[in-house]
């Protein structure tokens, strides 16, 4: 399982990186913001996304947006780890096709338990 | 007497001398005199003016030096501005700190867990004397070899721990560095309504915030600003299994 980390500040690329080994996933590959990860993903084989939303250059709204109207992309799981709380940026994330919304600051467990989730939905579509 | 140098009463008296002389018909002692009233009343304007403009200067002056306006802006707001840095700076380095030596301890953690389960099952079978005497002097080598490597990492792990209580300092440093920041803060909007106030209020309304409603906002901070922003994770998880995930 290939997954690509999104966010401007390392520091919280590195937790979410090692949150991700202790969860069994080793193979993470990072990116700070959308702009960067946009051509990784066209490129890499990425099996799962996990981006923040609050970027400089490309936001990761707009990164989940680009990834669904890619072709080769659209059906990438992408669980969003963000600050952002409104409910209608949360509203927005969900219509844009986003697969799990965790907002920070989040617990080891409460990641767990959205990417397992998104394998559940994936495994009974 | 100068004209220009007359007092209120004294124009008065002009003024009054001005009308008898008038009533008498001594014309030209009457011109002299209305001229007199004419040039001392036109320096009292000036004067007045003067003296407002000198008040309001005054008024404007005080301000600058009470306030310390200049020195706010000059000085004070770039020095908040690098000490904020100095904070973003000192967060950053702790949380790299820290997460180096978990990143270091995890594996040694690890380690040492799966090999003790592993030495485990093997002491149980010897215990159940199913060992044969190879495999004996095999498990005593593995017991060795891993009493040595928990006295090693053990002291590395203790030194990471002791790492990550020490990347905590930034704590102390950061909260004073923001405490005067906060104070500088309250400075300069006690200056703003100083300011607001002096100008009588002249400024326009304040405009709306017309920012998209889905524009990042980044954290949300108790008490602060914007509505309608989910408490928790559980709140983010009832509104989208309201929208149906």
């Amino acid at each position: 399982m290939k997954i690509l980390i999104v966010d401007d500040f390392s520091t919280m690329r590195r937790i979410i990186k090692n949150l991700l080994r202790d969860l069994g996933f080793s193979n993470t590959h990072e990116a700070d913001d959308g702009a960067t990860a946009l051509p990784m993903l066209k490129s890499g084989d990425f099996d799962f996304l996990v981006t923040d939303w609050n970027m400089p250059g490309m936001q990761g709204i707009d990164l989940l947006k680009a990834v669904r109207a890619d072709a080769k992309l659209a059906n990438l799981p992408v669980l969003m780890v963000t600050a952002e709380s409104k409910r209608d940026q949360i509203v927005e994330a969900a219509q844009a096709g986003v697969n799990g919304y965790i907002v920070k600051p989040f617990t080891a467990q409460t990641l767990k338990e959205k990417i397992d989730k998104i394998w559940e939905r994936i495994e009974a579509a | 007497m100068e004209p220009a140098k007359a007092t209120e009463e004294e124009v008065l008296a002009r003024a009054e001398e001005l009308i008898k002389e008038m009533q008498k018909g001594n014309e030209q002692t009457a011109a002299q005199l209305l001229d007199y009233v004419h040039t001392a009343k036109e320096n009292l304007l000036f004067q007045e003016v003067g003296k407002m403009t000198r008040q309001l200067h005054d008024a404007l002056e005080s301000f600058r030096r009470d306030s310390r306006i200049d020195s706010l802006a000059e000085h004070e707001i770039p020095d908040a501005r690098q000490r904020l840095s100095y904070v973003i700076e000192m967060t950053q380095k702790s949380a790299d700190r820290t997460l180096s030596a978990v990143e270091e301890t995890m594996p040694m953690a690890e380690k040492i867990s799966e090999q003790a389960g592993n030495l485990g099952q093997t002491w149980k079978k010897f215990r159940n004397r199913e060992l044969s005497v190879e495999q004996f002097r095999e498990l005593s080598a593995d017991i060795e070899t891993f009493l040595t490597d928990i006295e090693r990492d053990s002291s590395i792990m203790k030194n990471n721990l002791n790492d990550v209580l020490m990347a905590q300092d930034f704590q102390d440093l950061t909260g004073q560095i923001i405490k005067r920041v906060i104070t500088l803060v309250e400075e300069v909007e006690g200056n703003l309504v100083e300011l607001i106030r002096l100008t009588g209020d002249r400024f326009a309304k304040p405009v709306e915030d017309n920012e998209a409603d889905t524009a990042p906002e980044g954290p949300h901070v108790p008490g602060v600003g914007v509505k309608d922003v989910v408490a928790n994770q559980d709140d983010v998880d009832d509104l989208l299994s309201s929208l149906g995930f």
